[in-house]
Order: C-alpha cells, then sequence, then structure tokens
C-alpha cells in the first residue's frame, strides 16, 4: 500500500502546532432567486492527523454542505465565508486550480450512494486510476498495480478481475468499497465521508466503517464522518459536532457528548435511537415539527420550537456556543440557555399550574394536552422542574 | 475511531468471505446479463434491411446497374420485363437503378444532414447542459430561436439561400467550385436538425451531470473539460445514438418534402424524394416508378425508427437495472 501513500508527510515541520484542518467562523449561503439560505452558519472546527469527527444532524441540518464547504465542493452560486486552513494552507479563497490538485490528492470524499457515485458506463479500473493520473506521475503498470492494491486493502477479492467490470456489476457493499477506493487511491491526509453506510444493508454497514477505521489508522488520515447516526459515530468518533438548522449546536469530544449532553437535541436525538431493550411496541421517541426554514431563521434559538424545555428567552435571543461552566468537561461547547443537566429552567407563572402534571408524563392523555402537534413523542421530558413543552404554539 | 484497540486486518477476509458469499446468493450480474434484452428480432431485421440498403446505395457505382440517367427508347417497360427487372419509367429510364442511386443521395442527404446535426448541436447541448449557467441561458436561446421557425420554411430558406444563383435559371450546371445540391441539402437539414438535437442532448447531460459520480470526479480533483468528455458524454452517448437514427429517417423525409417543393436533389439525378415527384403527376401513372421509392423509404424510415427504438430500450433496461 506503500505506493499510493505518496507525499503525506511533505509538510514543513512549522505547521507542528496548528492541527491539519482549522475552520473558523465558517458560513456557507445559498443565493437562491429570492432570499439566501444560510445552510451553514458560523462553524468553528479543527482536526489532527489520525483524529475522526463525527458530524452529526438530521436531514437538512446543514451537515452534508459542512463538509463540502470545508472541501469547497459547493456550487457556483454558493458563497463561503470564513476561514479553512487545511495543513496550513487557507483554502477558502482559493483558485479552482489550488483546489484541484489538494482534491483527490489531500483531500477526498466518500459519498453516500455507490449506486450513483460511480459511473455506469466506466470500467471500475479505469475510474480508480483517472485520479492517480490526475494527481500521481505514474506509468501505466504502476496505475494499475496500485489499483489493484487499492482494491485488495479494501477487501475485494480477485481485484485483478474487478478492474475490468462495471459497476452494476458489483453488490452495494463492494460498490462502496470502490468509492473508499478511489477516495484513497492518492492517498488523502484528510477523508469526508458523507453518510458513507445510509444507503447499505444493516450487515454491510459494520464492514465499511471497520474498513474506513482499518484505513485510517493504516494511514493515519484524518477522517470526518457524517452521519444522522449518533449510534455509528459512538464508537468510532473521537470528536463530536451536532449540527442543527445550520449551526452546530453542540460539540464535544465523545465520551463527554455521551455522558453529559447538554443540548436538548442532542439528547432528542439519541432518544430516537431505537433500544432493543426496550420492551416491544414502546412507541419510538420522535422530535415533533420540522426545522425551520433556512430563508427566514427564527430568532432566537433554532430549535426552541421543536424543543421541550423552550422558554421565553430561547424564542427571544440566540444562544452562543460556549461551555465553561464548573460541571462542563474540557472542550464541551452547546448553544442551549437552559443545558441538560445544569440549568433548572425558571418556572413561569402559566406552567405552574400544569407543573403537578408534568410530573407525571407517562400518562399519555396529559402530555397530548399540553402539546397538541406532538401525539407521538409523549413520555419524553425526563428532567424534574422542567417547562413543558410549547411547540405547538410555535410550529 | 481510536476507541477500538486492536482490530487486526485478519478478521477482514473473513468479513470479506461472506459478504463474496452473500453476493453469490443474490441476484448475480450474469443473470442481469442475460435478462437483458437484444435488440429482438425485429431488430435484427431492420438492421439487416439498413446494412443491405446502405451496402447497396454504397457499391452503386460498382454494380452492374445501368446509369440511373440514361434515357431508352421505345415504350415504357412494365416491371420484371428483362434487363429492367422494376421497369422504366416515363423517360425509359430504369428504375431499379434510379431506386439505387437515389438510396445513394437520399442516405448521403439523411446521414450528413444528422452527422452536422449531432457533431454542432450535440456538442452545443453537451456544453449548455454541462455548463448551465449563463453559457446555457445563451444556447438554449439560441435553439429556440432557431425552432420558432417553421422547420420546413427555415429548411426551404437555407436552401434557397446557398444554392448558386446560376442554377436557378439554367438547368443544373455543374458548377465546379459551388456547393452540390446533395450538399447543399445535407447543410440546409443539418442546420434545421441542430436546435432539435442539441435541445434533447442537453436535456440528457443536465441529468447526467447531477449524478453524484460528477461530483466524486470533481472531488477526485478532475477537470471540467475531462469530466464532461470522459464522464458524462459516454452516458449520453447511447441515447443520442438511438436519437441519432430516428433523425436520419426523418431527414430523408424532409428531403422527400424539399423535392415536392422543388427544392431536392436536382433532376435528372435521383433521390427517392425526386422520383416520387417527378413520378407523381403522370397521367398515365407508371406505378412502378411511383411506388418502389414509396416502399423504399417507407422500410428504410420504418428499419431506422425501429432500431432506434430498439437500442433506446436496451439503454434504458441498463439505466433502471442500477
Amino acid at each position: 500500500m506503500s505506493t499510493a501513500t505518496s507525499d503525506l508527510t511533505a509538510t514543513g515541520a512549522g505547521h507542528d502546532e496548528e492541527p491539519l484542518l482549522v475552520v473558523e467562523d465558517l458560513s456557507t449561503t445559498f443565493s437562491t432567486g429570492g432570499a439566501d439560505i444560510r445552510a451553514v452558519e458560523q462553524v468553528d472546527l479543527s482536526l489532527e492527523r489520525g483524529r475522526t469527527l463525527g458530524i452529526v444532524g438530521e436531514s437538512g441540518s446543514g451537515k452534508s454542505v459542512l463538509s463540502r464547504s470545508i472541501m469547497g465542493l459547493v456550487p457556483k452560486y454558493a458563497t463561503r465565508t470564513g476561514s479553512v486552513r487545511f495543513d496550513g494552507r487557507e483554502m477558502i479563497d482559493a483558485d479552482t486550480d489550488v483546489l484541484r490538485e489538494v482534491w483527490g490528492a489531500e483531500m477526498a470524499m466518500v459519498f453516500q450512494d455507490p449506486m450513483t457515485a460511480l459511473n455506469p458506463v466506466q470500467r471500475i479500473g479505469h475510474q480508480i486510476m483517472e485520479s492517480i493520473k490526475e494527481h500521481l506521475d505514474y506509468s501505466k503498470t504502476q496505475r494499475q498495480e496500485t489499483a489493484i492494491a487499492l482494491l485488495r486493502s479494501v477487501g475485494i477479492p480477485e481485484p485483478e478481475r474487478r478492474l475490468k467490470q462495471y459497476p452494476q456489476e458489483l453488490s452495494g457493499g463492494m460498490r462502496q468499497r470502490v468509492v473508499i477506493a478511489i477516495a484513497l487511491a492518492c492517498g488523502p491526509g484528510l477523508l469526508f465521508a458523507d453518510e458513507p453506510t445510509t444507503a447499505l444493508d444493516v450487515t454491510v454497514q459494520a464492514q465499511i466503517l471497520d474498513l474506513l477505521e482499518t484505513q485510517q489508522r493504516e494511514r493515519n488520515m484524518a477522517v470526518v464522518l457524517v452521519t444522522h447516526d449518533l449510534g455509528v459515530v459512538a464508537t468510532r468518533a473521537d470528536e463530536i459536532a451536532v449540527m442543527y438548522a445550520g449551526r452546530i449546536v453542540e460539540q464535544a469530544p465523545t465520551e463527554v457528548l455521551f455522558r453529559e449532553m447538554r443540548h436538548p437535541y442532542t439528547e432528542a436525538l439519541l432518544k430516537s435511537i431505537p433500544r432493543l431493550d426496550l420492551p416491544s411496541h414502546t412507541r419510538l421517541a420522535a422530535i415533533g415539527g420540522r426545522p425551520p426554514d433556512l430563508m427566514h431563521p427564527p430568532a432566537g434559538c433554532r430549535f426552541a420550537s421543536r424543543c421541550d424545555y423552550a422558554q421565553d428567552r430561547c424564542r427571544e435571543e440566540e444562544p452562543p456556543l460556549s461551555g465553561g461552566d464548573e460541571r462542563d468537561s474540557e472542550g464541551h461547547l452547546y448553544r442551549c440557555w437552559y443545558p441538560v443537566g445544569i440549568s433548572r429552567p425558571q418556572t413561569t407563572v402559566d406552567t405552574v399550574v400544569e407543573e403537578t402534571h408534568v410530573r407525571s408524563p407517562d400518562d399519555p392523555q396529559v402530555s397530548e394536552a399540553l402539546d397538541g402537534s406532538a401525539s407521538d413523542r409523549h413520555g419524553t421530558s425526563s428532567r424534574d422542574g422542567d417547562a413543558p413543552a410549547s411547540a405547538a404554539e410555535d410550529a | 475511531m481510536s476507541a477500538l484497540p486492536e482490530a487486526p486486518t485478519a478478521p477482514r477476509s473473513e468479513g470479506d468471505a461472506t459478504e463474496a458469499a452473500v453476493d453469490a446468493d443474490g441476484p448475480p450480474p450474469a443473470n442481469a446479463e442475460a435478462s437483458r434484452p437484444g435488440i429482438g428480432v425485429g431488430g435484427w431485421i431492420a438492421a439487416s434491411w439498413l446494412i443491405f440498403v446502405v451496402a447497396v446505395a454504397f457499391l452503386a457505382p460498382l454494380l452492374p446497374f445501368d446509369s440511373p440517367t440514361a434515357r431508352g427508347s421505345g415504350p415504357r417497360l412494365p416491371l420484371f420485363t428483362d434487363g429492367h427487372i422494376l421497369g422504366t419509367d416515363s423517360s425509359q429510364r430504369d428504375v431499379l437503378a434510379r431506386l439505387v442511386f437515389g438510396a445513394r443521395a437520399s442516405l448521403i442527404v439523411g446521414f450528413g444532414a444528422v452527422a452536422i446535426g449531432m457533431v454542432v448541436g450535440g456538442s452545443l447541448g453537451l456544453i449548455a447542459g454541462f455548463r448551465r449557467g449563463k453559457v446555457d441561458t445563451a444556447l438554449s436561446s439560441l435553439f429556440d430561436i432557431l425552432l420558432a421557425f417553421p422547420q420546413l420554411v427555415l429548411a426551404l430558406s437555407l436552401v434557397t439561400f446557398l444554392r448558386p444563383p446560376a442554377s436557378s435559371d439554367a438547368s443544373a450546371p455543374d458548377t465546379g467550385a459551388s456547393l452540390t445540391s446533395i450538399q447543399i441539402l445535407v447543410i440546409a437539414i443539418g442546420i434545421v436538425a441542430i436546435p432539435l438535437l442539441a435541445r434533447i442532448t442537453r436535456a440528457t447531460t443536465l441529468s447526467w451531470s447531477q449524478r453524484e459520480f460528477v461530483l466524486a470526479a470533481r472531488a477526485q480533483g478532475a477537470k471540467g473539460g475531462r469530466i464532461m468528455i470522459r464522464e458524462v458524454l459516454p452516458n449520453v452517448l447511447p441515447a443520442m445514438f438511438s436519437i441519432a437514427l430516428l433523425s436520419v429517417g426523418i431527414a430523408i423525409i424532409a428531403e422527400g418534402g424539399l423535392s415536392l417543393l422543388g427544392v431536392g436533389v436536382e433532376p435528372p439525378d435521383p433521390s427517392w424524394g425526386n422520383m416520387i415527384t417527378e413520378n407523381r403527376n403522370v397521367r398515365s401513372a407508371p406505378l412502378n416508378a411511383l411506388f418502389t421509392p414509396i416502399i423504399a423509404l417507407f422500410l428504410t424510415v420504418m428499419a431506422l425508427n425501429y432500431l432506434g427504438d430498439a437500442i433506446r430500450r436496451k439503454f434504458d433496461v441498463r439505466e433502471s437495472a442500477l
């Protein structure tokens, strides 16, 4: 495999202090005919070589746009502001020609759906060798050998034969391995995996994630793992950023996040994962409502309209991404005025009366009365003394 | 990912073995290959007819046919006369020879015009669909403007414009430098075909350009032009090929239509179109001279349509199998 891992270490020693990837105040705006869509706003991230960052969020939360914005793979009508420093170089205003040198060679992306990420009319060998040809000065035989070695390293049997096959001759899992092989072809230092297992059979998912992990270890790659599934990143990411409506709402090292999640959205995401240890026919806790319209984002916290604990302040003032409470662990940031496990929100006059009902959330009638829109999420409020949700009014 | 201590690489092969086994159990690719329809019996008949027509037309000068323009003497000969198997027309010219040389003219016009339409229209459509934005707006408006003209009128005025003024009064003098009537027809019908083929190419390109593999190629650092040619074009070509075949039929018919208006291939040189035209008014209807080109035209256009459809179906199945 040494053939493909080319010039990863070619960078000077001057960047030792700075992580491989530093993203500061990154925002991405799509100009449409009418209002602009702010798909990603004020994102700060950093990632060291060999580490994994998990980006989690529901559909439309901007997680895919974020990874593409970092890479620079956004359409012409998108504007990016802020700073993306990769390996000490500023990428945000870099010329397309410069980016093209970086794409594939130093940063690569594994796409979600291996059914569409491969060209149906090109042989697999051609598709793998294409980017080697673009970036590395290899002879034809060397390219072929590299391609075979790559296919072998991603666990594809009979790689010589596969080179001549077309994508539709392979199964979904095999195709995703090919997609990974293509992304790894030139030995990138940073790999974006955009929902790499979402389109795959459950039994294949773990294999693909294991493969990514093995490759990461062998190549000392930094990996950005984008997913909607907290379960996927729980064991595989070093750090997790939870996105909601274009913003990072909570960010922490993985263990910290799962030990003490602060943002109600993170909590709700975790609760929405089906669990085997619950009795059958337990209702799945869904998050009611929809994400806000990014053309006209609401004032205040963007999750407020769906939050079980939202207060007046949440609807007026947007909380900053911060931490620093003495109960917080190092590096734990969240965007919430009344974080889970720290604040007891003030009980307002309206809610005092209903307070007793909230304490018995198991009674479906009570919580439906409290929140007319959310018959599917009763029994979710777990904190004592929390104000009942008023999502219905805002939604 | 450092959470897992030592996931040795050895078990990987085990996992692969199981997945390979699953692969073998699932719908094997070989099956899909077999169930994919070919072009069918009809397709082969159509293809054979076309190959036959093209071969005969191409080899016509080498084959022992009479001159298509040589006038005989005596009465008009009916079908199956010895030496003139399809008889002669009202000017005592051999109908078979005219049919064969007419095929030559019609096919040259058909394929030539579509070749121009494909190369020019296809490239413009590909660029418009791939680049999008302002380039697309500009090119699409151009196509729309061209399409706004009634096609027959456009072709007619193009022929009139391209035709050397001398030939309009004199009876077809072959002026060496200027274009022959066949070349004029190829260019005129080709230009008419450009916006049609460009629009179809653009639409096909648009849908393929939004596929993820195009983004994936970009993410691997491929240049725009390279993506357009190496990634998108090979996917657009099959659809274009079947449309090209259909268009050849239409172009051949267009030549017939222009002949009817007196601006087709110039007599006495035959084309299927002008053979029909010059025999349609004769009172003593020489049916052999009128109907043989009609039948040849009908069969050829039908074969082109059928084959085009069969090829399109074949590629559609392959797309949906993805």
